[in-house]
């Protein structure tokens, strides 16, 4: 007996649980099948700040957002078609964004009166009529797992564990995804029990084929792998992609790498993942504090090391006074900042894009530091390579921001070939260079870098520090026009960089007055939004900044082009800020601060008003059946 | 030994020179060009001195050789030291030479500070870096105030302390930096005095000698804010019934023929006693290499502040694995087993698939 099977062009799936429930795993597992039948996919996961909030509480409830498409997408989605309840705390706080009519597939096991109790439910949702909005099927997840496996000698509990594997299984066969690799995936991670890999293997499978037997489905899906260029792929989250790159960078440079991290959300993850490449070379320090993370990375770049140190805001705001030291020894330093969301210890767990100013300003002094954001979690590798050049180039802390969500979400990559990857040339102080004399802060006239003497060459003994030096010779000075060339220099310097970078890129539409300008991670939501708007009529051209300190070259240039610039960003304004004070250029401003990413449908919204009183609005409808993302058509 | 290089230089090559002519340098070859700035009097003249009359015995060529230091008088040392060095910020030379040393383990890196650099602002990094046993040799200068910034009281100034900042007398408890470094778990802690060369020249060696993480708190005089806060142990009148010379191996005696003594009471604390009175074997044989820190602990308790009979000399100095080796040794077992790390293949990790 073979359902009939649906063609869809995309799908969003929500697995919603408590925290100790597995939903991470079970939306990992599911985007891992997914990547390997070759849709094009963006992820997000959404978990509590606590490791484990009281089971069954709203806080302890934990997410995973997974959007996949037969054609090239760049959100994780803005509302789930599906949703995934694994309990009454998990429906309660998901159910808001299900459209209605959306489909909920919820365990009804978990539908007691303590857990609706916890979640705050006076009545029972299966049953007083509030959902009948939505497909819901009601589905004893628990007592169809323990069923399944009432022949495993395991214990009750780890039985009932295993019900999210119920769950992938059934979603899996709902949406025709292969199974081969999570078989393999549960035999090997429970490889040292291997009665609970049984036990995971027979759930999982039992939700396969309860899919295929229930009345309560009538049909399955199918989405149809998506064209994406050639080559070889894989799914990469943005902290494992910036760890790559950060290797690779080594690799370019022929550093070694030096990570000095304190473990801090959301960038632990690149600590361990370092942890695990010491075959790289690559050493890793947990230091005792942030202060003494960075320092040792400065210590290690003063030696000759790629230096790196991994933090988020509240990190960077104690590494600041190491960070201008950075900036007066001249020396190359890596300071990554996955973002979240602020003041203080704000949202961890959540992202946000608010540290904008605190990178490029927040240091005593005039403390110039070039600053690049990634855009998408793949990005993160190349943006932690084009970091490393320009810090190793020009002899200068770099900051890179990623945030919260391009650390944990993930998509899929091409991975480069190595040759594709260009060399980053670094070249030691190896004589003296002023007569007999090694002067330290004698410049390169075309870059401004100052050379570069580790300790072990001969001859080139020299002393570095935080107090004013002599141009040239490095020696202390006091000297006020000494002091303000140095200023100028260090400022030169830095805006020099701007020569050595690519143009901003617009992706431009003909008679477009409008142009939304982002950096970060909303390069997603705001295409999505742009496909949205052009497909609606309306003219519109984006463009995106990798590069946030200096600008690209001609960033004023694009900016005169356009008669309104829209910046939306996930904070009050700050680039914003940063193109009205450098261009004079009264850009218009996007703002919210709510710990998650835009959503493509409010972004086209917040756009189409800048359009309108331009004149530029929508036309008659020309496009309206082009494919566009965030609009729910399902 | 080397660092790994940038593409295309000379500088490995250049480090692995003979190093014959280091054999023969001289204290002279350990002077900067840079004019001494420190006031007349003080008691870093002397310690720079003997550090620099000290490092030609060390056998190790000038360009091997680090000194990173933080904020403070003391602090300024590496500008007047013809090696390679850094002036860094208030607190952190610990943290940043840390990083060198972990990085570069060719170097031998030397950590200047004082007692408000190390023991106030820079507290964490100390103890950490003590802990950890990483390779440095840390100099604190105790002047037991803030001379930089004009005069006020230190983690170390004694209680009821007149100063700038203390007009009725300092509420604060003094630190007892000998203390701090053994509850820190350092390997190797010591503590001499600026005025006397040989004693600080022998200390120095012994920090030299020492693997891991060497701690010497350097009684200094500050002429300016704290003069003659060490007098007790420097005077010709008092020096001999105030300095204890702890020598490993040897009964702890001091005083004018070396009339006292130091022995263990029965509830665990050294006491000072009179040789006549309990006899000879009734004393404390100081055992540096003893693996306990308790009986170096309780020395360290005899004074606070030079404020009667103090302990100078090596307090401890045991053999514990170095923070440095045991990371080098992690990367060499990672390449063994798992081989050279393979960049592309490492992209290629995990599931991939491919699209034509």
């Amino acid at each position: 007996m073979t359902k009939p099977v649906q063609v869809l062009d995309r799908v969003i799936i929500r697995f919603a649980g408590d925290s100790g429930d597995g939903m991470q795993l079970t939306g990992d597992r599911f985007t891992s099948e997914t990547a390997a039948f070759g849709n094009d996919l963006s992820t997000l996961p959404d978990f509590p700040a606590e490791i484990r909030a009281p089971a069954g509480s709203l806080p302890g409830v934990s997410g995973f957002q997974l959007h996949f498409a037969d054609h090239d997408i760049l959100t994780p989605g803005d509302a789930p078609n599906v949703l995934v309840a694994m309990n009454p705390a998990a429906l309660k706080v998901n159910l808001r964004d299900l459209p209605k009519g959306g489909s909920l597939i919820v365990n009804t096991d978990a539908f007691t009166s303590r857990n609706l109790e916890k979640a705050g439910y006076t009545a029972d949702p299966l049953h007083d009529g509030s959902l009948t909005d939505y497909q819901v099927h009601a589905i004893p997840l628990t007592t169809l797992t323990l069923e399944a496996l009432k022949d495993v000698e395991i214990s009750k509990k780890e039985a009932e564990r295993a019900k999210n594997m119920f769950a992938l299984g059934l979603m899996s066969w709902l949406y025709s995804r292969p199974i081969e690799g999570t078989v393999a995936f549960l035999e090997k991670k429970f490889a040292a029990r291997p009665v609970l890999a049984k036990a995971n293997v027979a759930a999982f499978k039992a939700g396969y084929h309860f899919g295929e037997t229930t009345e309560a489905f009538s049909v399955s899906y199918e989405i149809k792998p998506a064209k994406l260029p050639p080559g070889t792929y894989r799914r990469i989250s943005g902290n494992l992609a910036l760890s790559y790159g950060l290797l690779a960078a080594s690799r370019l440079s022929g550093l070694p790498l030096f990570l000095g991290a304190y473990p801090i959300t959301p960038a632990s993850d690149i600590l361990h993942e370092m942890s695990k490449h010491k075959n790289f070379g690559a050493r890793t320090f947990q230091a005792e504090d942030e202060i003494a993370a960075v320092g040792a990375a400065l210590g290690a770049s003063f030696g000759g090391s790629l230096a790196v140190c991994t933090s988020s805001g509240p990190g960077i705001a104690l590494k600041a006074e190491t960070m201008g030291l950075a900036v007066a020894l001249e020396l190359p330093l890596m300071v990554v900042d996955i973002q979240r969301g602020g003041p203080s210890t704000g949202l961890p767990t959540k992202t946000e894009q608010s540290d904008l100013l605190q990178v490029m300003f927040g240091r005593n002094g005039e403390a110039p530091i070039p600053v690049l954001a990634a855009a998408t979690p793949a990005d993160c590798f190349h943006t932690a390579i084009e970091a490393a050049r320009i810090a190793l180039t020009y002899r200068t802390p770099v900051v890179v921001l990623t945030d919260g969500y391009l650390a944990n979400g993930s998509e899929p990559w091409r991975i480069p070939s190595l040759d594709e990857l260009d060399e980053i040339p670094v070249e030691f102080a190896t004589e003296p260079n002023h007569e007999d004399e090694y002067w330290p802060y004698l410049r390169d006239p075309e870059t401004l870098a100052r050379p570069w003497a580790l300790p072990g060459t001969p001859g080139l003994e020299h002393r570095i520090g935080g107090l004013e030096k002599a141009d040239g010779t490095g020696n202390i000075s006091y000297d006020p026009e000494n002091h303000d060339k140095m200023v100028h220099l260090r400022a030169a310097k830095v805006a020099g960089i701007a020569r050595d970078l690519p143009p901003l890129q617009v992706d431009d539409q003909e008679g477009a007055r409008l142009l939304v300008l982002g950096w970060g991670s909303t390069y997603g939501p705001i295409g999505a939004a742009v496909r949205q708007v052009r497909a609606r009529g309306g003219k519109v051209a984006q463009a995106h900044l990798r590069h946030l300190n200096p600008f690209p070259p001609n960033t004023g240039e694009v900016l005169s082009r356009y008669d309104r610039v829209l910046v939306p960003e996930m904070n009050m304004g700050q680039l914003r800020k940063l193109l009205r004070a450098e261009f004079l250029v009264d850009v218009a401003g996007y703002n919210r601060v709510r710990g998650l990413p835009f959503k493509a449908d409010e972004l086209a919204a917040a756009i189409e008003p800048h359009l309108e009183e331009l004149g530029d609005g929508e036309d008659d409808g020309a496009g309206l059946t082009a494919l566009t993302e965030g609009a729910n058509h399902r | 030994m080397s660092v790994t290089n940038g593409n295309g230089n000379g500088a490995v090559k250049a480090a692995e020179r003979p190093t014959g002519a280091a054999m023969k340098l001289t204290a002279k070859d350990f002077k900067s060009d840079q004019e001494v700035r420190w006031c007349p009097g003080c008691g870093d003249y002397a310690i720079l001195s003997a550090v620099q009359g000290f490092m030609p015995s060390l056998g190790i060529p000038r360009e091997r050789i680090v000194f990173i230091s933080g904020i403070g008088c003391s602090s300024r040392f590496p500008y007047y030291m013809n090696t390679y060095g850094m002036h860094s910020i208030h607190g952190r030379a610990p943290a940043i030479a840390s990083g060198l040393s972990v990085s570069r383990p060719d170097l031998s890196v030397w950590v200047i500070t004082g007692d408000g650099d190390a023991l106030s602002i820079g507290g964490n990094h100390l103890i950490h870096a003590l802990r950890r046993n990483v390779n440095l040799k840390i100099l604190l200068f105790n002047n037991q105030i803030y001379g930089l910034t004009k005069g006020q009281y230190s983690p170390t100034s004694e209680l009821g302390k007149i100063t700038k900042s203390t007009p009725m007398g300092s509420v604060d408890y003094p630190f007892n930096p000998v203390s701090v470094a053994l509850g820190a778990e350092a390997s190797f802690v010591a503590r001499s005095i600026d005025s006397d060369r040989r004693h600080l020249t022998e200390v120095l060696t012994a920090a030299a000698n020492h693997k891991g993480s060497a701690f010497i708190e350097i009684y200094q005089n500050c002429n300016i804010f704290n003069d003659g806060a060490f007098d007790l142990l420097k005077e010709p009148d008092s020096r001999d019934d105030n300095q204890i010379r702890l020598r490993h191996g040897e009964p702890i005696r001091f005083g004018a023929a070396g009339g006292r003594g130091v022995r263990l009471t029965g509830e665990g604390r050294a006491e000072l006693v009179d040789v006549a009175e309990v006899g000879e074997d009734a004393l404390l044989r100081h055992d540096a290499h003893r693996q306990d820190p308790s009986l170096a602990f309780m020395l360290s308790r005899l004074s606070h502040g030079a404020d009667g009979p103090t302990p100078i000399g090596v307090f401890r100095d045991v053999e514990r694995p170095v923070y440095d080796e045991l990371l080098a040794g992690q990367l060499e077992r990672a390449t063994a087993k798992q081989g050279e790390g393979d960049l592309d293949k490492l992209l290629h990790s995990g599931d991939t698939w491919e699209l034509t």
